[in-house]
C-alpha cells in the first residue's frame, strides 16, 4: 500500500525528545502551491528574513504559463525554490532539499522534472487524501505511489483543518501557515518575519496583517508540537548594508541610477517587470516610461529621445529583439546613442517565454544587414544588473553606440542580497548643452584615429543637419560614392577597437599559468560555473574558467590565456550539437553562440558544453560535463570517428 | 505649438531672439524631386509657413520616413531625421516626448503611412501629441518604381498590379475620422497653393496632432490622377469655415463651396467619403481632445535629487 511511505501523522508525539537538529552549510527549500494561493509571498518573506538573519540566499520563482492555470494540476506549480547558505549563494543549486506543497499534484510537477533530491523531506497538505471527492482521493494516492520511486519523507500537514480555525477562506491564508512551518524548521526570526508581513501587506487592512500574524504563529507552533526535526544552517549577520532584489529590479534602479530618463517598451515577458517597476516611481524622477504600440515603436520613440537629448533605453525579450533589427541598424548608421535590454528567454520563436536562455548572443551581435557593429554586454550577477546600465548609457553616450545588455530569464526572476550601492551623482547623464555649434563643425566630426565624434542634438543653434540611415558623409549628405562610404563604415567600426584598447583581459578563476581545461562563460551562468569548477577541482581536477562580460568588442588577452591550457571549452544556456549524435561530424557540428564567436575571433579550437533545459544549469550537471572534458583530453578526436563510422 | 518653455537648461544660451528668418535660413540642399512633382510644392508652402511664424531652426525638427517624399527634411535647414520606412511617428514621438520644446513636423508618403506604418499611424492619431503631420500623397509607389499603394485608385495600372489595382483605395480621412482621439484631420492639394499654404497653418496652430492629407501626382507613375478636376475646378468642393480653412483668393476659380463646421464630427466623416468631388479644407477639429504630450510632459528632477529619491528606494529592499 503506498500510504505506508506516507507518515501517519504529525510526526513527533507531543511529548516526545528534543527534536533532531541538521546542521548543513546550506540547504534549497521549495514551496509550490496552485496559482494564486500565495506560495511566492511565502517564500519571498522567507527569502528575505533568511538574508536579513545572515544566510546567502539565490530565490527563482516557479511560474506556470498561464495566469490562472485548472487547480491541482502539475502544470499550475507556482512558488519559489530558495536556496539558502551560510556563506554567499551564487546560484538556484542542484536539488531541493525540502519541499511544502498545497496539493499533491504540484508536488508531482516538481518530482517529474526531478528537481528534488532523492531523500527531500515533504511536507503537504493533507486534506487531499480524505477529501470527499473519491476522484481527489484517487488522484491522491497514484501521486503516492509514483512518488514512491523515490525516497522522500513525505509527511501530511493538517494545512486546511488548521487554518480554517482562523480563516473561513483558508486558500487565502495557508501560506502564511506555511511560513510559520518553515519558520520553526528553520529558526527564522519571527519578529523579523512580523515586520516582513507588515511590510508585504502594508496595502492592505489591520486586521489583514493580525490574521495573517496568527496564522504564521498557528503554522509556528504546529511544526514546534509535531515536527520531529529542525534544519540550522549557520548565519553570518551582514557586516555591511545589503539590498535583496531580483534582476530586473535591479535593472530599473540601475537605470534610474544612470539619469536615464525615458523608457518605451512594449510587454513582452520576461523583461516586462522592469517596467512595472518603473511605472510606479519613474515620473518621480523626471523620467517617462512609454508603453509603445508595439516592439518597433518602442525602439523608435528611444531613438527619437536619444536623437533629442540625453540616451533613453528599451527593454525586450527575442522576439522583440528580432522586430527591433532595423531600427538598430539606424541608430548604428546615425551613430545615436541607445541602450538595448534584452531580458533572453528560450527560443527561436515564441519559444519558452517564461523560462531562461542564452540564445541571443548571436543576434545581438550580428542580427543586422549590412555592418552595424554594436557594443553588447551582458550582467553576470544580479548586481552588476544594476551597475550595468549605467556603464552602458556612459558608452552609449562616449561612443555614440548602441549597447545592448544581455540579461536572462534567470536573472530577471533570481533575488540575492548584495552590497548596497553608494550612489555617485556622477552617474547621471548631464543634461545636454544646447551650447551654439560652432561654424564649420560637421555633424560627424569623426576623429581620424578614433571615429569619435560630439554629438549634435536639436536646440543647438548652427549645428541643423539631417540625419539620415542612408549612406552618408561627415556633412551627414547622402552619398553613395565608394569611398564615402568605406571611410564612414570604417569609422563606426572603428570606435568598437578603440574600445576594446580600454578593456583590460578577463580575470582567470583557478589556474592563472594554465592547466588541463579553460572553461569560458557569460552573463547568468557564473555562479553556477564558478561553483562546478570550485568542486571540480576539489576533486582534484585541472580546471579553470574566465567569465566575460564585454561580447562586443570581445575583451583582450583571450587567445594568450587559452593557449595556456590544453582545452578551453563555453558553458552556456543555448543549443550545440551532440558530438556523439547521428551525422554529426566536427566539421557539420553546430556550437554554442560563444564557442561560436571564440573560435571565429581567437582561432582555438574551442568546445561548448551547451544544454537548453529550460531552466538555469545546476552546478552539479555542469561539474559532469567538466569531468568529461577532463576525461577525454587524451581521446581526441573519438568523437569524430565515431561521427563518419555512422 | 511655441507655448511650451524649454524643458532643458541653459537652452540657447547667449542667443537673442531679435533675429529676423528669411527664406535663405530654411533652405537646406537643392531638391532632387523630379520636375513636376508635388513635393516641390509642398516644400515652398511649408518654407512660407516657417518664415511667417519664424520658426526658430534650431528649435525646429522634421522627421520623415523613407520614400521620394520623405526627402523632405534634407531641402530644409532645420534639425531633420530621416528615418526608416513608415517608422516616422515613433521617431516623432520620442522626440516631442523628451523635448517638449522643439516644434516638430512628420513628413510622410501614402506607402510610408497608409501601408507600412500603419499601425503607427493609427496610434499616433489617438495619442494626438503636438505637431504637424503631413502625408504627401500621390497614390503610388515612387521610388521603388510604381508599384499599388494603398491609396492607389482600384483599376490603376502598376507594375505590381499589371491588370489594375485590386481592391477600392484606402480612405485615409474615413480612417483617421473613425479613429479615437482623432482631433485635426484636413484634406489640401498640391495644385492649389493658396489652400495648401493655409491648411498647413491651420494644422500649425491646431493643439494637438494636426494631421493634412496633401493630394499629389506623381509625373512620373500618376500624371493623370486628377487631370479631370484640374481642368474642371467645379469637381473640386471647398470646405471653409472660420474655424476650418477661408481663402478668399479661390473663390472666384473654385464656386463649389460648403460651410463646414470642423466641430460636426459626423458631418465631416459624411463628407470625407469617396465621392465623385474632391474636397479640401478642414473635416474635424477639436482642441479638447486629451494630448499624451501634454499629460506625460516630464518634470525637471536635479540629479541629486533623483539620487535622494533612489536611495528611499533601495531603503525599501534593504536587508
Amino acid at each position: 500500500m503506498a500510504l505506508d511511505t506516507v507518515e501517519s501523522v504529525g510526526v513527533a508525539s507531543h511529548a516526545s525528545a528534543a527534536p533532531t537538529v541538521l546542521h548543513v552549510p546550506e540547504h534549497t527549500i521549495e514551496i509550490v502551491s496552485d496559482s494564486g494561493e500565495g506560495a511566492q509571498k511565502c517564500g519571498q518573506i522567507f527569502a528575505a528574513v533568511s538574508a536579513k538573519m545572515g544566510n546567502g540566499v539565490w530565490t527563482v520563482e516557479i511560474i506556470p504559463a498561464e495566469i490562472q492555470p485548472p487547480p491541482r494540476t502539475p502544470e499550475g506549480a507556482s512558488g519559489n525554490r530558495i536556496r539558502i547558505g551560510s556563506g554567499p549563494i551564487t546560484n538556484w543549486g542542484d536539488e531541493t532539499h525540502l519541499v511544502l506543497a498545497f496539493n499533491e499534484q504540484v508536488l508531482l510537477s516538481r518530482h517529474r522534472l526531478g528537481a528534488l533530491a532523492d531523500d527531500a523531506i515533504i511536507l503537504v497538505e493533507n486534506l487531499w487524501a480524505t477529501h470527499q471527492n473519491p476522484d481527489v482521493r484517487a488522484a491522491w494516492e497514484r501521486a503516492i505511489e509514483e512518488l514512491a520511486s523515490c525516497h522522500y519523507r513525505i509527511i501530511p500537514v493538517p494545512m486546511e483543518e488548521l487554518c480554517l480555525t482562523i480563516d473561513e477562506n483558508p486558500r487565502k491564508g495557508k501560506n502564511m501557515f506555511a511560513l510559520g512551518l518553515l519558520a520553526s524548521i528553520y529558526r527564522r526570526d519571527l519578529a523579523r518575519i512580523d515586520d516582513q508581513i507588515a511590510y508585504a501587506f502594508r496595502k492592505k487592512s489591520e486586521e489583514a496583517y493580525e490574521r495573517n500574524i496568527a496564522l504564521l504563529r498557528l503554522g509556528h507552533s504546529w511544526a514546534e508540537a509535531n515536527l520531529d526535526f529542525r534544519v540550522e544552517v549557520p548565519t553570518h549577520p551582514p557586516d555591511k548594508a545589503l539590498v535583496v532584489m531580483n534582476g530586473n529590479e535591479a535593472l530599473a534602479m540601475g537605470a534610474l541610477a544612470s539619469g536615464m530618463d525615458l523608457c518605451a517598451m512594449y510587454p513582452i515577458t520576461p523583461a516586462t517587470s522592469v517596467s512595472h517597476f518603473l511605472a510606479d516611481v519613474f515620473e518621480r524622477f523626471g523620467g517617462v516610461l512609454h508603453q509603445a504600440e508595439d516592439e518597433i515603436a518602442a525602439v523608435g520613440v528611444a531613438i527619437g529621445a536619444s536623437y533629442a537629448g540625453k540616451v533613453a533605453f528599451t527593454i525586450t525579450s527575442g522576439p522583440g529583439l528580432a522586430l527591433k533589427t532595423e531600427f538598430i541598424g539606424l541608430a548604428v548608421m546615425t551613430e545615436i546613442p541607445l541602450v538595448v535590454i534584452d531580458v533572453q528567454r528560450g527560443g527561436p520563436s515564441t519559444g519558452l517565454p517564461t523560462k531562461v536562455e542564452q540564445s541571443d548572443l548571436l543576434a545581438a551581435l550580428f542580427a543586422q544587414p549590412g555592418d552595424a557593429p554594436r557594443i553588447v554586454i551582458a550582467p553576470a550577477t544580479i548586481e552588476q544588473c544594476f551597475h550595468v546600465v549605467i556603464t552602458a548609457r556612459r558608452l552609449a553616450e562616449m561612443f555614440r553606440a548602441v549597447v545592448v545588455v544581455l540579461s536572462d530569464a534567470n536573472l530577471a526572476t533570481g533575488v540575492q542580497p548584495f552590497p548596497r550601492p553608494v550612489l555617485g551623482d556622477e552617474w547621471q547623464a548631464d543634461e545636454p548643452d544646447l551650447v551654439a555649434v560652432p561654424a564649420g563643425q560637421r555633424a560627424y566630426e569623426w576623429d581620424e584615429r578614433t571615429g569619435l565624434s560630439t554629438r549634435v542634438i536639436p536646440g543647438q543653434p548652427g549645428g541643423m543637419f539631417t540625419v539620415t540611415g542612408l549612406a552618408h558623409d561627415e556633412r551627414s549628405k547622402v552619398a553613395y560614392g565608394a569611398g564615402v562610404h568605406q571611410h564612414s563604415s570604417a569609422m563606426r567600426s572603428r570606435k568598437l577597437a578603440v574600445l576594446q584598447q580600454m578593456l583590460i583581459p578577463p580575470a582567470i578563476n583557478g589556474d592563472a599559468d594554465g592547466g588541463d581545461l579553460l572553461v569560458v562563460g557569460w552573463g547568468s551562468t557564473k555562479g553556477a560555473i564558478d561553483e562546478a569548477v570550485e568542486r571540480s577541482r576539489a576533486e582534484g581536477l585541472s580546471v579553470s574558467s574566465i567569465h566575460l562580460t564585454f561580447l562586443s568588442p570581445l575583451e583582450p588577452g583571450l587567445a594568450e590565456i587559452f593557449a595556456r591550457f590544453r582545452k578551453v571549452m563555453t558553458v552556456e544556456i543555448n543549443y550545440s550539437d551532440d558530438v556523439n549524435a547521428p551525422f554529426i561530424t566536427r566539421e557539420n557540428r553546430r556550437r554554442g553562440q560563444l564557442a561560436w564567436l571564440l573560435r571565429a575571433e581567437t582561432l582555438v579550437d574551442v568546445d561548448c558544453w551547451t544544454r537548453v533545459p529550460g531552466e538555469p544549469l545546476r552546478p552539479g550537471a555542469i561539474l559532469g560535463g567538466l569531468r568529461d572534458a577532463v576525461a577525454t583530453l587524451d581521446v581526441k578526436h573519438a568523437a569524430t570517428l565515431t561521427g563518419w563510422i555512422r | 505649438m511655441t507655448e511650451f518653455s524649454c524643458a532643458i537648461s541653459g537652452c540657447m544660451p547667449g542667443m537673442d531672439d531679435d533675429r529676423r528668418f528669411e527664406l535663405g535660413d530654411y533652405e537646406g540642399a537643392m531638391a532632387r524631386w523630379c520636375p513636376g512633382c508635388g513635393d516641390h510644392a509642398v516644400l515652398t508652402a511649408v518654407q512660407r509657413l516657417l518664415i511667417a511664424e519664424q520658426l526658430k531652426p534650431e528649435q525646429t525638427v522634421f522627421v520623415s520616413g523613407i520614400g521620394c517624399s520623405s526627402r523632405f527634411p534634407h531641402y530644409l535647414k532645420t534639425y531633420g531625421f530621416h528615418g526608416l520606412h513608415g517608422r516616422a511617428f515613433p521617431v516623432a514621438t520620442g522626440v516631442k516626448l523628451h523635448r517638449p520644446d522643439l516644434t516638430v513636423f512628420v513628413v510622410m508618403g501614402d506607402g510610408d503611412c497608409c501601408s507600412i506604418g500603419a499601425a503607427h499611424w493609427v496610434h499616433a492619431i489617438r495619442y494626438n501629441m503636438n505637431m504637424v503631420a503631413l502625408l504627401l500623397d500621390n497614390s503610388i509607389y515612387g521610388l521603388t518604381k510604381k508599384q499599388t499603394s494603398p491609396t492607389t485608385p482600384q483599376g490603376f495600372m502598376t507594375n505590381t498590379q499589371p491588370t489594375g489595382s485590386f481592391l477600392p483605395a484606402l480612405n485615409p480621412l474615413s480612417t483617421m475620422l473613425g479613429t479615437t482621439n482623432v482631433s485635426f484631420v484636413a484634406q489640401t492639394a498640391e495644385w492649389i497653393p493658396a489652400h495648401l499654404y493655409a491648411t498647413l497653418r491651420a494644422a500649425y496652430h491646431h493643439k494637438g496632432l494636426g494631421f493634412v492629407r496633401i493630394l499629389q501626382r506623381c509625373p512620373m507613375y500618376t500624371p493623370s490622377l486628377y487631370e479631370r478636376a484640374l481642368r474642371d475646378p467645379s469637381l473640386t468642393e471647398l470646405l471653409v469655415h472660420d474655424d476650418g480653412v477661408n481663402a478668399p483668393e479661390l473663390e472666384p476659380i473654385y464656386v463649389n463651396r460648403i460651410v463646414h463646421d470642423p466641430a460636426n464630427l459626423n458631418e465631416g466623416r459624411r463628407l470625407a467619403e469617396d465621392s465623385e468631388r474632391i474636397r479640401l479644407g478642414v473635416f474635424f477639429r477639436d482642441e479638447t481632445r486629451p494630448r499624451y504630450d501634454d499629460i506625460r510632459r516630464p518634470r525637471k528632477v536635479s540629479p541629486a535629487a533623483r539620487m535622494a529619491l533612489l536611495n528611499a528606494e533601495l531603503d525599501k529592499y534593504a536587508v
